[in-house]
């Protein structure tokens, strides 16, 4: 008895279940977590292939780093979600239609009649001591360098365009300067006002 | 273990073709720190080192220039006549965008190092997508390139109209990245490889070309191309985009990169798909009636200047996409001439508009022309020129665009097409001529004398100048183009 196939639609069936949660859930804190189950069972697929070094890369990347950032921004956000669901019955049977229309001429057109097991084989197993990550190490700096050295300039220019449109001195903002502060001198802060001794008050008078 | 390593053989890749290339990243990146010691009064030293750069890469393409079709990084990186002749243009282009946009950029406080270092990104981007031979190459250079478009647009953060367009390019910029890359996908399942020449060769093969999925990738990879170049019916972006950014920028997007846009046609559709030209060639059909029909027609409702010449680019692509689809040699050089003179023409227009603006007043509305040759004979005589070139007029350089692909459409037997052609450019010749009467006929509503710099004056009065020389001197700029050609198609 072969347990490939039992994983595989386990699991297929999780991310299938987790994917439908994201978009239906009414809490965008638990859409955000159904995502995260999501990757994680792709992931898991991902191991299936063989391609063990994309799996955990996609852990790492997507539920390690983007979608605690992602987590950060809804619960930090005040996004009021009823005017955005406004006219999501009225609209669902044309979207649905269109949907299922769209669904069933790319299942004709791309199913598995020509992209499938008997047209293309089943691709090769290998055995235990096959590293994955090693075969993409050996190409992506030989083979690959050119298009990774363009995808490299494509991050700088992230990184330059994200910081010219974010970064701008804002005079009127107030904040503290620590050096100032600890280098302040006694006299900059108290005002000594020397003044001639008054009569004393009395209510009564 | 030591032995799979040694199993992998590697060939250092011949760095040499690709020496413009790593100039310009190179350069960009000294920029790029140099700008960041500099303060607003010393900025000009970034513009210098910007204009260096590309009269560097220049000289690096022209020495470098064999003539000859180089492959380097495994299939993936080419050298041909297309690309020298393209990079060349590319860098011309730019080098004049930068020279218009200084004043532009000082008056209205957004003289920063980012834009140059943002546009040199982009030339790479394009110079990467013109060299690009493999579907991988061409994706990252596409995405390069936009990206730098999208933060270009983004730059002017006080206007609210910029943003909205940055954020109206950036989706449908995605969306068609994403449409071009699921058909470049269903390619790669296909035929079973990245490399351009790899597909064209499996696609040549009798009978390969027979298979609805097929179908299915090229109409796929069409949408994608025709969204960036800004064909009809995907052309909604074109007018939103122009319009909102700042008249450089929009003078960025505007020329150079529907260059680079013309290589990537040429390479995907030509040099990848040609065994598919009876079907792509129908598709290529229906765009460019398309565009050349809303293009013009609608571009004469405009009032803004900017919208208006959105529109008329929106007309020239379909001009452009006549050639290519007769697919035979002389179709792709009369394409490859159009677009080189729709690059020049367009600095010229949007140029314009630049000397024209000061600070605080965008010369962007029609009215704003009126009466120009009584504020400045020689600049609304410029304009004449440009205006009488982008409507066809003989002799200038914009008739001889129109006559050559023309006549390439003629010759592949499609006289319905020409003739359709020619009436909308009579349609389309109603809105230039109107600037023209606009500019001599009627009163000033303005009197301000010109203010821009004498480097923008002078590259302004080259440039309408040589749409005239060109103009009546064009065999040699077609004979770039045929010879450029000359390894496409049969």
């Amino acid at each position: 008895m072969n347990i490939e196939p039992i994983i595989f639609y386990f699991f297929s069936a999780i991310l299938v279940a987790a994917s439908a949660a994201v978009i239906t859930v009414r809490n965008p804190v638990h859409a955000a977590l159904s995502l995260v189950l999501a990757f994680f069972t792709s992931a898991i697929i991902w191991v299936l292939l063989e391609a063990e070094f994309l799996a955990i890369t996609l852990v790492l990347v997507y539920v390690g780093a983007v979608m605690v950032l992602f987590l950060f921004v809804v619960m930090m956000l005040d996004i009021n979600l009823v005017p955005l669901r406004e006219g999501f019955i009225r609209y669902l049977p044309v979207g649905a239609l269109v949907a299922i229309i769209m669904f069933v001429e790319m299942v004709i057109v791309v199913g598995s009649n020509r992209f499938g097991l008997d047209v293309f084989g089943a691709g090769m197993k290998h055995g235990p001591d096959y590293s994955n990550t090693k075969e993409l190490g050996s190409v992506l700096y030989t083979v690959y360098v050119y298009p990774f050295e363009i995808a490299a300039a494509i991050l700088l220019v992230a990184i330059i365009a994200a910081i010219a449109l974010t970064m701008r001195r804002r005079p009127a903002t107030k904040f503290q300067d620590p050096s100032k502060q600890v280098l302040v001198k006694r006299n900059e802060r108290v005002r000594m006002v020397k003044m001639a001794a008054e009569n004393k008050t009395t209510p009564n008078e | 273990m030591e032995e799979q390593l040694a199993s992998v053989s590697f060939q250092v890749p011949d760095m040499t073709p690709a020496l413009p290339e790593i100039f310009v990243l190179t350069m960009a990146c000294v920029i790029l720190v140099v700008d960041l010691f500099l303060t607003d009064r010393n900025r000009v030293i970034t513009y210098l080192m910007s204009l260096a750069t590309l009269l560097g890469a220049a000289i690096l393409t022209f020495s470098l220039h064999t003539g000859e079709t180089v492959l380097s990084f495994d299939g993936s990186f080419i050298s041909d006549s297309m690309a020298d002749v393209l990079k060349f243009f590319i860098y011309l282009v730019c080098a004049a965008v930068f020279i218009y946009a200084r004043q532009y950029l000082i008056d209205r406080q957004l003289f920063k190092g980012e834009f140059y270092v943002l546009g040199l990104f982009g030339v790479l981007g394009m110079m990467v997508m013109v060299s690009a031979h493999s579907l991988l190459t061409i994706y990252l250079g596409l995405e390069l390139l936009a990206l730098c478009l999208y933060a270009m647009v983004a730059l002017q953060r006080d206007s609210g109209i910029a943003s909205e367009a940055a954020m109206k390019y950036f989706v449908l910029g995605a969306l068609a990245s994403g449409l071009l890359l699921y058909g470049m996908s269903i390619l790669y399942g296909i035929t079973g490889s990245l490399d351009i020449g790899d597909i064209g060769a499996y696609l040549a093969a009798p009978g390969s070309s027979d298979n609805l999925a097929l179908m299915f990738a090229v109409a796929f990879v069409i949408v994608g191309l025709a969204f960036k170049l800004g064909a009809v019916p995907f052309h909604m972006w074109i007018p939103d985009v122009y319009h909102g950014a700042s008249t450089p920028v929009t003078l960025y997007i505007g020329s150079a990169p529907k260059l680079a846009a013309f290589a990537l046609v040429m390479r995907l559709l030509v040099e990848g798909m040609e065994g598919l030209h009876v079907h792509w060639q129908d598709m290529l059909i229906v765009l460019a009636v398309l565009s050349m029909a809303a293009g013009n027609v609608i571009a004469i409702a405009q009032g803004n200047l900017k919208r208006m010449l959105a529109y008329s680019t929106i007309a020239h692509v379909g001009y452009l996409l006549l050639g290519i689809l007769t697919g035979v040699t002389t179709g792709y050089a009369a394409s490859m001439f159009y677009v080189i003179v729709y690059a020049i023409m367009t600095l010229g227009g949007f140029g314009m508009i630049i000397l024209l603006s000061r600070a605080g007043f965008e010369a962007e509305n029609l009215e704003d022309f009126k009466g120009l040759n009584e504020r400045s004979p020689w600049f609304a005589a410029m304009m004449a020129i440009l205006m009488f070139s982008m409507a066809g007029v003989p002799p200038f350089l914009g008739f001889w665009a129109k006559f050559a692909v023309l006549e390439a459409v003629v010759r592949a037997d499609m006289v319905w097409l020409a003739v359709v052609a020619v009436l909308f450019a009579i349609i389309g010749a109603y809105y230039y001529l109107r600037i023209i009467k606009l500019m001599y006929f009627d009163k000033a509503e303005e009197t301000t004398p010109l203010t821009s710099g004498t480097d923008m004056k002078l590259v302004m009065s080259v440039n309408g100048l040589a749409v005239l020389a060109l103009g009546i001197y064009p065999s040699a700029l077609l004979a770039l183009c045929a010879g450029a050609m000359a390894t496409f198609g049969g």
